[in-house]
């Protein structure tokens, strides 16, 4: 894998003899910003802001900006991104590339939604504007586009106001997984963002128990209130953990401790940061799993089979007694989602980890590969590794129309994977 | 000792280290002045910290060929002459030479160690009299943890680091006393994007925001030699005490 460094972006596409892809901050969870034997252009580097109106809240930044550095930015400002995923280190185009979504999908739908403008660097030379309105179909071939149709240099957004960077958030146990519907549904209305963390070891009436999250941005608050800040105070795991850490055993005692003491905080104010990226205190977690990683999980179900589906795959998963603690289950909305590729969908997305102990994990994965497929549901590219051929074309029934629209000279892992 | 610097003058400063600490001080409005050569760049560097500094401090900028050392006193005459109010220096500015060439003919060699010693060096002649006779202000310099010994790999470059450090121990010593401040940073290995995440050099190496940080931390400490990461001083003054006898058969 040949690594270019890219800052500037006006400059030309290099002569390629072998595939190129973008590669922000690195934070997919898969191979989808691998390019074995290929180029990577590493856009970390190309992070300078282009304009911002102050009275529109539309901002034009190159692609690698950090979400982090933007937040930092906007945030005391008065002004809030629209859509914001789990982690705060990843990059404008990796978000636009992965058409990422947030806690709050149902009101904002996913961020490629609020992406008004792009350049987009072809390999025949071009740096063509592409927007809903110009050159739309390449516009929704490069939202969740997996970074194949070019190098995305300029991106225009449109930001949110906000009156304060505090949120108003809520913590609630439930006993099992119909607990969770009610609460779901009760608190869909009133809280913009909502997700809940399940423990996926237990079973029988204790399936599928966990704690929901719901958090709405605050008001001002009157001068004089103690109001919670925040600082950029993360750890980080400086080296791998033995694989071994992570077993049956101790998920099952941290995920009885979280669900025990998770909510006790009940209703609050959070600093957004500090309510919308809880992993993000701990730098390189993933290290936790050991030399031998874990597979991310991660599916979307439509609403019509959510329910039985949602169970059938935790009962799997807790009969496998392999659940991670880190299972997330929150519903997505009905505001259609722009990429052809786009994973964000109406329905309930489960998203898990789990430690990788070979052909048994990869066995129980296929399992419920076949629970999603009957669901009609998908799995989310960016956090995918094994994924087969048929799940991905029949999650992403639009690839043909996709692929007709990639740039020749760009690939990846995961692309090469999908067509054999 | 006196306040903090209003304005600064950073030189080289599209280079990522200088990049991520113009972004630090504006946000705690310090108003700068950018120099650098490629005016495109230096236009696209402009406009991005103008938009995060958000009209709370003022960024201004300036193209400059720090290469050609005959032009610099007037440069430095055109910057007091429109911010007199300059306290602050940070030199950024140099070139990671390409060793092999450097190995094989005077002029390359010749034209690395203008780049990377010289062209400081005669900026600060100009700037260390300026600053000296207005008895404030911060000079800062960005050396190399390679100018602390010489290695096979990159000793032209090296030579040139030391040869600041050393002039700059000097100035140091002149100026104390005098209400100037000189600070030779020494970062390490820096990760950029190219290294990042892919080799073992991860270990050592520090992200250039991390790096930024610490030139602003020695800014508001007036620190005299920093090294950045604070763990490279521990790791240099090993280095340096290996006898040469054993020193030149390291494979480094």
């Amino acid at each position: 894998m040949r690594l270019i460094e890219w800052r500037d972006r006006t400059a030309p596409l290099p002569d390629a003899v072998a595939p190129l892809l973008a590669r922000g901050n690195g934070r997919s969870r898969g191979d989808v910003c691998r390019n074995d034997g290929g180029v990577l252009l590493l856009t970390r580097g190309m992070d300078c802001m282009i304009a911002f109106d102050r009275a529109t809240g539309i901002l034009d930044c190159e692609a690698g900006m950090l979400l982090g550095d933007l937040l930092h930015w906007c945030l005391p400002q008065g002004w809030m991104l629209p859509v914001v995923p789990g982690t705060r280190f990843v990059t404008v185009g990796g978000a636009i590339a992965n058409d990422v979504h947030g806690r709050n999908h149902r009101v904002a739908g996913s961020f490629g939604r609020h992406v008004l403008e792009m350049d987009l660097l072809r390999s025949t030379g071009e740096h063509l504007r592409i927007g809903p309105t110009e050159r739309a179909d390449l516009f929704a071939a490069t939202i969740g586009g997996l970074g194949l149709t070019g190098l995305i240099t300029r991106v225009r957004l449109r930001m949110i106001p906000i009156s304060s960077n505090l949120m108003l958030t809520e913590s609630i146990r439930f006993g099992h997984l119909d607990a969770f519907w009610e609460i779901n549904d009760r608190l869909g209305p009133e809280w913009a963002y909502t997700m809940a963390r399940i423990d996926c070891i237990t079973r029988g009436r204790s399936l599928g128990r966990g704690v929901f999250f719901a958090g709405r941005h605050a008001p001002p608050q009157p001068a004089g209130t103690r109001v919670p800040g925040w600082r950029d105070r993360s750890r980080s795991l400086p080296f791998d953990l033995p694989s071994s850490l992570i077993n049956r055993y101790t998920v099952r005692a941290f995920n009885a401790v979280y669900y025990r003491t998770a909510a006790f905080a009940g209703r609050r104010l959070q600093h957004v940061q500090g309510h919308l990226f809880p992993l993000d205190r701990v730098h390189d977690w993933n290290r936790i799993h050991g030399r031998r990683g874990c597979y991310p999980y991660h599916c979307v179900l439509p609403h019509a089979h959510a329910r039985d589906g949602i169970r059938t795959l935790l009962k799997r998963i807790a009969a496998s007694g392999q659940g991670s603690f880190l299972a997330a289950l929150k519903t997505f909305g009905d505001l259609p989602a722009p990429g052809l590729l786009s994973f964000p969908r109406s329905g309930v997305t489960l998203a898990l980890d789990f430690a990788n102990r070979g052909s048994r994990t990869l066995r129980l994965l296929a399992d419920l590969d076949d629970i999603v497929s009957a669901a009609g549901g998908a799995l989310y590219p960016g956090k995918d590794a094994r994924m087969s051929v048929t799940m991905f074309r029949r999650g992403f029934p639009q690839w043909e129309r996709f692929a007709t629209l990639v740039d020749p000279a760009f690939s990846s892992t995961f692309w090469r994977r999908m067509n054999p | 000792m006196s306040a903090a610097p209003r304005r600064i003058a950073i030189f080289g400063a599209t280079s990522r280290i200088a990049t991520e600490a113009a972004r630090l001080w504006l946000a705690r409005g310090v108003a700068l002045v950018v120099v650098a050569r490629n005016p495109e760049r230096l236009r696209m560097l402009t406009e991005d910290l103008g938009i995060r500094a958000g009209g709370l401090a003022e960024v201004d900028a300036m193209t400059a060929d720090l290469a050609d050392l005959d032009t610099l006193p007037g440069l430095w005459n055109s910057l007091t002459e429109r911010f007199p109010d300059l306290d602050g220096v940070l030199l950024a500015h140099g070139s990671l030479p390409d060793q092999a060439r450097c190995e094989a003919t005077p002029e390359t060699m010749l034209q690395e160690i203008r780049m990377n010693a010289l062209s400081a060096m005669s900026l600060l002649t100009v700037i260390a009299n300026d600053f000296e006779a207005r008895h404030r202000g911060i000079i800062a310099v960005i050396g190399s943890v390679a100018g602390d010994r010489g290695r096979s790999r990159n000793y032209v470059y090296g030579a040139a680091k030391g040869m600041l450090a050393i002039f700059l121990q000097g100035l140091r010593n002149r100026l104390h006393g005098s209400g100037v401040t000189v600070i030779t940073l020494k970062p390490g290995y820096v990760i950029t994007p190219m290294t990042q995440g892919f080799d073992r050099e991860g270990l050592l190496g520090a992200r250039p925001e991390r790096v930024a940080r610490g030139v602003v931390r020695a800014f508001d400490r007036r620190r005299d030699v920093v090294y950045l990461p604070w763990f490279w001083r521990p790791i240099l003054w090993a280095i340096r005490l290996i006898p040469e006898p054993v020193f030149k058969r390291l494979p480094l």
